[in-house]
This record gives structure tokens, C-alpha cells and sequence, in this order.
């Protein structure tokens, strides 16, 4: 069958081969996941099941129900921020959805967007069936992974219309603060460019506050922010998130989102409101979980003798491994069982590093340190 | 979060991780985290540490209850005289004045439903403030101290996702 040209160059993803080598074997203990080891809050789980019981069933307005629209502008005020829940929000079926209906509002064929790199894995495939160019933007390990105004200017970011952020990020754990931030922002209101900011990781930040860039100066006109229900809330299977941003902005998503989605589940709509209105307990406990986690997993590779960047956020670390990640991950997987995914995977400036992810149980996590110390010594 | 709050959650998840671990979790030295064990032990804080028993999976006989009590108070007993005297039963696992239409909520185990049953009737009821006693059997557990009894299911996510 003929297929679209922008299909063809978009590959398969490089954490879908060390998916497919996991699922050969029976033991492995998996540290390559990108969701909480959680079941979603309770409470979120029953108000699904209470809409379900009533019926609640049909298509919802196209910006997602106006409750939760209020309850989501309600919640982002924490980060320094206001939006009104009739022109500023949008709701979406996961992040992902958001990404993509954003990337189509916004990027024009041939158009140049700019990803802070190593990055989600999306994020490059999304631009270009929007019709865009990716132009890779690498942080590195030396500054913690954070983007800089330099590196901007290093790769010529200032040629890109689009700039595509996620801190706390994935797959490195770095985070921003407030003045790192300001410089980013400094870059994008000096070469005009347009900000999409995915923080969907912001409630999982172990160390200081989340600063987000649509609070800085001069930000909030040229800034969309993605936020979701999927790692704070554990809803990673409800497809739940939102878009935050001008009214000229949410509108033109909003052009794409109701032709392509109409609106995003009723029943995960349901499930967010009570999230939000119930369940901040629930997600302190699990943030306090992964902190204790993300200790452990640090004080093991230091132990162990793996350099590794200490991360602030989201629930991955990024540990610097001897040789070819890909090759080293592979290996991994092989002789002792222990799912990673090498960091190359992730763009420019993740090669020779590995994402392991530490949502999972402590028992867990602590017979993968061991194998991979056994792995280590076994070179 | 302070240290000491830490590491009580960090124990009341799973009181037998080694000093070692618990150190490593909480990013304390493992003597920070061994000194902070024996001060919440000194000041009472950590009262003990039990094992949490599913007694369906053995072939042992356990019975337990759960008793509410009604009492009379005069001006020389209080309820706290009270519970002091009940508490000292070894039968007596639990003991909690509580609100609403009886004053003490009281959880008893012993091997057989009959030994609860003459416990209750020959120690607890003649107690002289005791006024009433309603004994609820326990037929099942499913979840006991935040732990479920019952199986869940598996982890079943993408052995590796985005």
C-alpha cells in the first residue's frame, strides 16, 4: 500500500526493539516504563465508575467539561499562573493528543521547531507529520541538562518558529528553576518564538518549586503548556491531559482537536474532576514514594561506580554507562534480564547514557541494582 | 518533610528494611538512620513492629472480633480507667474510645470462636462499669493496617513504554 511520504520518515521507535526483545524473556525486571507503578487514587477510579452508573456517556463539550475546565484552572495557579477556563483551557485526550493538535495549530510545512534534546520520544515524530523540520537543541550533562540561551544559540534555534520544552523532563530527570527558566525565555521573546512547554511531570519535582516559562515575563502570549493526569495521578490509561495558553492559541488547537477527537473521554473527564478535587493525598504519597526510590536508585549507582546526574524530577534517572548505550542496554537485557532504554534513543546528548526508570516497587529496583552491578562486574 | 517523619513512613511501609536500605531511600547516613530508629523507639513514637498475618492461607484456627462496649462513668472511674483495666487482656488486640452509640470499640483474637465468646462473657461483661457488650465475629479479612489481604493482579504495563 502506498503510504504518505511523512509516514515513511518517521521509524520505528527505538524503545519498541528492546520492547520486543523484553517480551521474549520471562524474568526480566522492567526499569524501561514511562508510567507509576500505581493504580490510579480510588477516588478517581470510582467517580469513572459513578459517570459510567449514570449514564454518562455521550460526547462532552469540545474543550472538555466546563467543571473541570474550572477545577484545572483552579489547580495550575500553584505554578504561578492564571488561565480562564472558558478561552485558556483545553482538554485532551492525554498529553500526547495536546502535543500533536499543537504541532498541527502551529507549525507550517517546512516551518523549523526547535526540541531541547535528549527528549520524549514523540516530540520529533509529531513535527514532522505536522509538516515541520526538527532542529535538535542538545543539553548536556555538564549543565545538568537544563537548555541554556547558549545552546539556543548554538543550534541556531533562533531560526525555528517553535520552541519544544518538557521540564522535569524525560528522560534525564533534570529540572529548571526559576532563573534557568528565565533565560530560556529570554531567548524565545528575543527571536519570537513560540513555546510549547510539555509539564506533565511539574508535580514530580523532588527539589524546590516547578517554574514554569508561561510565568515568566512577557511569556504567556507566546507559550502553550501541556499538563495531564498520567504520572502525578497515575492515569496513564484514562488518555487525559490539557493545553493552557492564549485564547488565540486554544482556539486554533481547539479548530484541530474538535475535528480530530471531538472531545476527550467523558468517562476520564470524570475521573480528572474527582482527581483533582480528591486525591492530593494520594499523589503526596506517591511523589514520597518515588523520592525514596530515586534516593535508593542514586546512592546504588554511586556505589556500584556509574556516574549519574542527579535528578530532580519525573521518576527516571540517567546514568553515563561505559561504552555504546545501545550495545550496553542490549547486553544488559540478555545476561541478566534488566530492561533499560538506552539514552541515544532519546536524541542528541543521550548517547552513552541509559533511562531507568524507578517507578517501580522497591523490591524491584532493588534486585535490578544488584544484576546490574553483576552486569558491571561481568565486563 | 523532617527526618524522623520520613523515616516513620519509610518503616510504616516496611518496618524490615535494613538500616542500610532505609539510609539509601531517605538520603541519610545509615547512623543517622539507626540513631533516628532508637530515639522514636525511646520516646515511645515506634511502639513495635508486627508482622501483618493472613491467617485463611494456614492451617491454624484463628477467631477474632470486633466488640463494642458501652460503659458507666462515676466520679472516681473515667473511661481511661476503664480502658487500662480491658486493655491488660491479652485477648484484647486493639482498644479505642470511639464516637457515636458506643463508647469503646474493642478487637479481640483468640483460637476458637468459643474462647471469644467466654472471654466476652466471663472477663469483658462483668467488668461492674460495663453496661453492654456487642460482639461482632470477624468472618473474613480483606485488608488489614493498609494491607490487602487478597491478591491483586499483576504488574501487566508494557515491560518498556515512552
Amino acid at each position: 500500500m502506498r503510504r504518505a511520504e511523512r509516514v515513511e520518515r518517521v521509524g520505528p521507535s527505538g524503545i519498541r526493539r528492546f520492547f520486543e526483545l523484553a517480551e521474549e524473556r520471562e524474568d526480566v525486571i522492567s526499569l524501561g516504563v514511562g508510567e507509576p507503578d500505581f493504580a490510579a487514587p480510588w477516588a478517581a477510579r470510582e467517580a469513572a465508575i459513578a459517570s459510567l452508573e449514570a449514564g454518562r456517556t455521550s460526547y462532552t463539550a469540545n474543550r472538555g467539561l466546563r467543571e473541570l475546565r474550572d477545577e484545572i484552572a483552579d489547580h495550575v495557579t500553584r505554578y504561578g499562573f492564571s488561565y480562564d477556563p472558558s478561552e485558556e483551557v483545553l482538554v485532551t485526550t492525554g498529553v500526547s493528543e495536546a502535543v500533536d493538535v499543537a504541532l498541527r495549530a502551529f507549525v507550517d510545512p517546512g516551518d523549523l521547531v526547535a526540541v531541547a534534546q535528549p527528549a520524549y520520544i514523540s516530540y520529533e515524530p509529531g513535527v514532522v507529520f505536522a509538516g515541520g523540520e526538527v532542529l535538535p537543541v542538545p543539553t548536556r550533562e555538564e549543565e545538568a541538562f537544563t537548555l541554556t540561551y547558549d545552546a539556543l544559540e548554538r543550534a541556531g534555534a533562533g531560526e525555528a518558529s517553535v520552541l519544544m520544552l518538557c521540564y522535569p523532563n524525560n528522560p534525564t530527570g533534570a529540572v529548571m528553576d526559576r532563573g534557568e527558566i528565565e533565560e530560556v525565555a529570554r531567548f524565545a521573546r528575543e527571536h519570537d518564538l513560540l513555546v510549547l512547554s510539555d509539564e506533565i511531570y511539574a508535580d514530580l519535582t523532588y527539589e524546590g518549586e516547578h517554574a514554569s516559562i508561561a510565568a515568566c515575563e512577557g511569556m504567556r502570549e507566546r507559550t502553550i503548556v501541556f499538563n495531564g493526569f498520567s504520572k502525578a495521578y497515575a492515569m496513564t490509561g484514562l488518555r487525559l491531559g490539557y493545553a493552557l495558553g492564549p485564547p488565540s492559541g486554544i482556539a486554533a488547537m481547539n479548530r484541530v482537536h474538535q475535528y480530530a477527537m471531538l472531545s476527550a473521554p467523558t468517562t476520564a473527564q470524570y475521573a480528572a474532576l474527582a482527581a483533582l478535587r480528591d486525591c492530593g493525598d494520594d499523589v503526596r504519597e506517591m511523589v514520597g514514594a518515588f523520592d525514596r526510590r530515586r534516593h535508593y536508585m542514586l546512592a546504588r549507582f554511586s556505589e556500584m561506580g556509574l556516574s549519574c546526574f542527579e535528578a530532580k524530577g519525573a521518576f527516571y534517572l540517567f546514568p553515563e554507562v561505559p561504552g555504546d548505550d545501545d550495545a550496553f542496554a542490549e547486553g544488559l537485557l540478555e545476561e541478566q534480564g534488566v530492561a533499560v532504554v538506552p539514552g541515544s534513543v532519546f536524541g542528541e546528548g543521550g548517547a552513552g547514557h541509559l533511562r531507568v526508570s524507578y517507578a517501580t516497587g522497591m523490591a524491584s529496583l532493588r534486585e535490578a541494582a544488584d544484576r546490574i552491578e553483576a552486569y558491571l562486574q561481568g565486563r | 518533610m523532617d527526618a524522623s517523619r520520613k523515616l516513620l513512613e519509610a518503616l510504616r511501609e516496611n518496618a524490615r528494611t535494613e538500616s542500610e536500605n532505609l539510609a539509601r531511600q531517605l538520603g541519610m547516613s545509615q547512623e543517622e538512620v539507626e540513631d533516628g530508629i532508637a530515639t522514636l523507639e525511646d520516646e515511645g513514637i515506634v511502639r513495635g513492629y508486627q508482622a501483618i498475618v493472613d491467617w485463611e492461607r494456614t492451617d491454624q484456627e484463628r477467631a477474632q472480633a470486633a466488640v463494642e462496649l458501652n460503659v458507666t462513668l462515676d466520679r472516681e472511674t473515667g473511661y481511661e480507667e476503664i480502658a487500662m483495666r480491658i486493655a491488660r487482656f491479652p485477648q484484647v488486640t486493639d482498644l479505642r474510645l470511639v464516637s457515636g452509640d458506643f463508647d469503646f470499640l474493642m478487637q479481640v483474637e483468640a483460637d476458637t470462636v468459643r474462647e471469644i465468646s467466654r472471654f466476652v462473657s466471663e472477663k469483658v461483661a462483668p467488668v461492674p462499669e460495663v453496661t453492654q457488650t456487642v460482639t461482632h465475629f470477624v468472618m473474613d479479612t480483606y485488608k488489614e493496617r493498609g494491607i490487602e489481604l487478597r491478591d491483586g493482579h499483576d504488574d501487566d504495563r508494557l515491560s518498556v513504554s515512552p
